[in-house]
């Protein structure tokens, strides 16, 4: 059933290519229609895997002569992220309802990512998920270069060519593990149970676990190789940023779990002699860069003028309680990780969706000198309370998503090294300061134009808001707040997943 | 000497090169003796029709010879069978393309030589990829060239094709000399023209010291050979040929020619690795002399001059594509980077069929997917007069097929999965660090995948005009239906076969 989100999301994007100039409600439509049916399948496959462990979904030989298998397989932790893609893509949908320029070719590279990334979440042979992995990439720049604003030509190769790199360092990495294993089969499973198994010398793992953790980290935003994210999220369309954050980043660091730690376990090990004192393995480096990412991230957005580099670096931040989260390598941290590509996917995509569509295509302006002058919290009340909303869960408050996955994290950071988490605790304080600066100048400032700016940016009328607009930021902080409040529904289902992944795969 | 049955078996043997040289005289005596007062449509289609009767014929006969292949005293001549059947019926198949191209593309009205010259051509390119015989490879090797020296210079009114042409010529004279040389070394050491016998002498000779003078003939040839298919430092040839050439010549150059050079390097690199399977030999040798050589046979040199020819490929293929304006020349370039994967694959090549069935596997769908790419610059060259990457600015909005075909055929260059390019360059790679997983081959192989993600790059650049930047001219471009239906099949064959890429794999493993 949960295959079908993938085939789904391709049809559609080949029925938007085929689809006539001109009928651009239709576009619209279908491409809603698109991905609300695939939202509607990851639930129903959510809800029908509730207690159950990873379910193959299709097993057949694809090259057999390397022993490539199309291998569709869910588990705890695919079963969320695909949730997450269903949800990104009906707002992603909605919050591009006034997309006018070439608006059905807009949706076919729209649907062509969307199901590039049911595939990565779904994929359990190494090849099949890279094949996916890859599918990702080429959309994005289209979407960017064609939709996007600020530099977009820039941002949109900039971020083609840092995934590229990426995903070569992890097809080297693969290459070589496929090597190295010597193994007829490429299936995860049977590749994680051969590693575990003592089956992949240390030595090997302990070169190559890098390699590939930092391909897949790439697209997670690890600092320092996190530059190409705010260009990209500033550059970007709405929905395109949306999925970006939303979405995109989460597949690299669904792969830093999947294929990173999954299959090199040893890849963490201690390295036998420590560096500075403290780093004494990978686990320690990524770690460092995870905290790095963290508080670097937080204090840039204190820094921003436009409203939607804010919002980038803090992704930065937030991605990086992801990657801190997975070097725990325990239990809670983990399963916090997975919680925090949840709600960051559900949160930025909020964030996103009001700073890019709601203000923006109303003010024409993102900065926030100029939206101080402008007033907001009157003019348009839906947008500022919905940024009151989506701040708080950003800023991890009880009652949102984000706060059950950063307490997590942190908890699981305190268990494996203590200082990890008074590092990243200044991140959460840094946090609430940039949230709440930008909420002040965007929305609640009181500021009049001084006689030498233009008053005029400012104050045509800002238009109403449109119903795809209420509906995307009721959806999305409708989840928010139920994940907040009752974030058992999730636990349930990624904790058994995080448990047998972490103990060597079988289930 | 009387050797009774050879002319039966030469004829059997070469039946499809037979097939390919009546078509190739058919086609003169009607278009020149039949069709003089005829419209130039209609004579561009009839030569090329019977043009592809020709190459269906060949197919056939192909099919339906035995694969003993053709031996003369004992040594084997000409192959068959194996690698060089489907590098046969690629060249075949990859001939029909070239000419269905022409028939969209009439820019001369020698219709009936064109298609002459390009059997020619093609017959060459079967004797290339079935020789086993220096003699042989050679005679096969000048029948090839002397075709494509003539194709390049085929567009009479342009400067460019001449220049091209000459430049081409004199480049390959040279190159023809140094492999005569090389040959005549070879001869020298070995005292025979059959591969496997100079393999074998050579094997004695590297083993009582003789290697100096084997090292020498094979940079001779190698550099004979590496200007064939367009190999960093003889390469130089290529931007200027594909620039200059006529459209459907350049994409014959650039992948019938292909296929059946690399048909040869795989022979020579079959042989020359098949050595080491007679260990008997081995101890035999290391028993009877003195001091022990530093490598025995031919192998391990040239392996070591495929090597640094890959990797020298591979990084100025791809980093000079960068700085191009012309998508031609970025397409030769491109091609030269592309030699470059391949000829690591050549370079680390195995006793068992994996590598030759993965660079059949790369050069096959190479050919094919730059068949398609030169019919798609065709097609905006005549309608816009230039090749330059502007050329191509808004073509999605001019014609949006056309820019999907290039979406899917620049992306399959630059190894996007699901497409078929991805798989060629995976099979390829895989085959290498199946071969040998030590330091060398992986750093070469993580070089080859490096600088594939910078000519993502480049590809994009042209993507970017087609798809990104705001046109200057939105007048519709048209292709001729023909050129059209090609470049979709094609564009659909790199989809289909990148999605189920089992299906051209299992037909490679199955001769």
């Amino acid at each position: 059933m949960l295959a079908w989100t993938i085939y789904l999301s391709f049809a559609g994007a080949l029925l938007q290519a085929l689809l006539p100039k001109g009928r651009n409600d239709l576009a619209r439509w279908l491409a809603l229609a698109f991905a609300v049916a695939g939202l509607a399948l990851a639930v129903a496959g959510f809800v029908a895997g509730m207690g159950q462990g990873r379910v193959i979904i299709i097993d057949a030989p694809w090259v057999p002569t390397m022993g490539i298998h199309y291998l569709l397989a869910a588990d705890g932790i695919s079963r969320v992220l695909v949730l997450l893609t269903g949800l990104a893509a009906v707002a992603g949908v909605l919050f591009s309802w006034n997309i006018e320029l070439r608006t059905n070719e807009f949706f076919a590279f729209f649907l062509a990512l969307i199901g590039g990334v049911y595939g990565v979440f779904l994929s359990f042979d190494l090849f099949l998920l890279f094949v996916f992995y890859e599918i990702a990439i080429v959309p994005k720049y289209f979407l960017i270069a064609i939709w996007g604003s600020t530099r977009r030509e820039y941002a949109a190769m900039k971020l083609a060519l840092y995934s590229f790199a990426g995903s070569a360092m992890v097809l080297i990495g693969l290459l070589a593990a496929y090597a190295t294993s010597g193994s007829h089969s490429t299936s995860l499973i049977d590749l994680a149970a051969y590693a575990h198994s003592g089956g992949l010398p240390v030595s090997f793992q302990m070169w190559c676990f890098p390699l590939v953790f930092t391909g897949f980290a790439i697209l997670a935003g690890m600092w320092p190789f996190h530059t190409w994210a705010p260009t990209g999220h500033v550059a970007a369309p709405t929905a395109a940023s949306m999925l970006l954050a939303g979405v995109v980043m989460k597949l690299g660091a669904y792969g830093c779990l999947r294929v990173g730690i999954w299959l090199f376990p040893h890849g963490l090990d201690s390295w036998g002699f420590t560096l500075l004192g403290f780093i004494g393995s990978w686990r320690d480096v990524f770690a460092l860069l995870a905290v790095i990412g963290i508080v670097y991230g937080a204090l840039v957005a204190l820094a921003q003028t436009d409203f939607k580099f804010v919002i980038g670096y803090s992704s930065v931040s937030h991605m990086g309680f992801v990657l801190l989260g997975l070097m725990t390598l325990n239990q809670i941290g983990v399963t916090g990780a997975v919680m925090q590509m949840f709600s960051h996917g559900i949160i930025a995509g909020l964030l996103f969706a009001i700073v890019g569509r709601i203000v923006y295509e109303r003010t024409h302006t993102r900065q926030l000198d100029e939206l101080e002058t402008m007033h907001l919290a009157k003019r348009l009340p839906f947008a500022a309370w919905a940024f009151v909303v989506a701040g708080m869960a950003s800023m991890g408050l009880p009652g949102f998503s984000g706060f059950v996955a950063e307490l997590q994290v942190l908890v699981g950071a305190w268990t494996a090294k203590p200082w990890w988490t008074f590092a990243a605790g200044v991140g959460i304080v840094v946090g609430v300061a940039y949230t709440w600066r930008a909420l002040q100048k965007a929305f609640f400032s009181d500021r009049l134009p001084t006689a030498d700016e233009h008053p005029k940016t400012g104050w045509h009328n800002l238009g109403a808001i449109t119903w795809p607009e209420y509906a995307g930021v009721a959806l999305l902080t409708g989840v928010s707040l139920f994940v907040g409040l009752y974030p058992r529904i999730l636990l349930d289902t990624i904790e058994p997943a995080v448990k047998a992944l972490l103990a060597g795969g079988g289930q | 000497m009387n050797y009774p049955g050879f002319y039966p078996d030469l004829f059997r043997v070469t039946l499809p090169e037979t097939a390919l040289e009546v078509a190739a005289l058919l086609v003169l005596v009607i278009d020149l003796g039949f069709l003089r007062k005829a419209a130039l449509k209609v004579r561009v289609a009839v030569a090329a029709l019977i043009g592809i009767a020709g190459c269906g014929a060949a197919l056939w006969a192909l099919q339906c010879t035995a694969r003993s292949g053709l031996s003369f005293d004992g040594d084997v001549l000409l192959a068959q069978g194996g690698y060089t059947q489907v590098a046969q019926t690629g060249i075949l198949a990859l001939t029909i393309l070239t000419l269905l191209l022409f028939i969209g593309s009439a820019f001369t009205r020698h219709a009936g030589e064109y298609v002459s010259v390009v059997l020619m051509a093609a017959a060459g390119g079967l004797i290339v990829s079935s020789a086993q015989d220096l003699l042989v490879i050679f005679i096969g090797l000048e029948l090839l060239s002397l075709g494509l020296y003539i194709l390049t210079a085929f567009a009479k009114s342009s400067g460019k094709s001449a220049e091209a042409a000459m430049k081409y010529y004199l480049f390959g004279g040279m190159s023809a000399a140094f492999l005569l040389f090389g040959f005549s070394y070879l001869y020298g050491i070995s005292g025979s023209t059959n591969l496997n016998k100079i393999l074998l002498a050579s094997f004695y000779s590297s083993a009582s010291g003789g290697a100096p003078l084997l090292y020498v003939a094979l940079v001779l040839i190698a550099a004979g050979l590496g200007f064939k298919v367009a190999a960093v430092p003889f390469h130089l040839w290529a931007p200027d040929t594909y620039e200059g050439a006529p459209a459907p010549a350049a994409a014959f150059i650039a992948s019938v020619s292909k296929v059946a050079s690399f048909a040869l390097l795989i022979s020579i690199s079959t042989a020359a690795v098949h050595l080491f399977d007679g260990v008997h030999e081995l101890r035999f040798v290391a028993f009877t002399l003195g001091p022990p050589p530093k490598y025995l046979g031919l192998w391990i040199p040239w392996s070591l001059i495929l090597t640094v020819l890959s990797a020298a490929s591979m990084v100025v293929g791809n980093l000079a594509a960068l700085a191009q304006i012309s998508v031609r020349r970025l397409l030769a370039y491109s091609a030269i980077a592309h030699a470059g994967y391949i000829l690591l694959g050549l370079a680390f090549f195995s006793h068992s069929n994996a590598s030759a069935n993965a660079i059949l596997y790369y050069i096959l769908t190479y050919g094919l997917t730059t068949i398609g790419a030169f019919g798609v610059v065709d097609v905006v060259q005549r309608a816009t007069g230039s090749d330059r990457l502007d050329a191509f600015l808004g073509l999605h909005k001019r014609n949006p097929l056309l820019a999907a075909v290039l979406l899917v055929l620049f992306l399959s260059l630059a190894g996007i999965p699901p497409l078929v390019g991805f798989w060629a360059k995976f099979n390829l790679f895989a085959a290498v660090l199946g071969v040998s997983a030590g330091p060398v081959a992986f750093a070469l192989v993580a070089l080859a995948v490096a600088l594939s993600a910078v000519s993502l790059y480049y590809y994009l650049q042209v993507l970017k005009r087609a798809y990104v930047m705001p046109a200057v001219d939105e007048t519709p471009i048209k292709a001729h239906p023909v050129t059209m239906a090609v470049l979709l099949a094609i564009a659909a064959a790199v989809v289909v076969f990148g999605c189920f890429p089992a299906l051209l794999q299992n037909w490679i493993a199955g001769f």
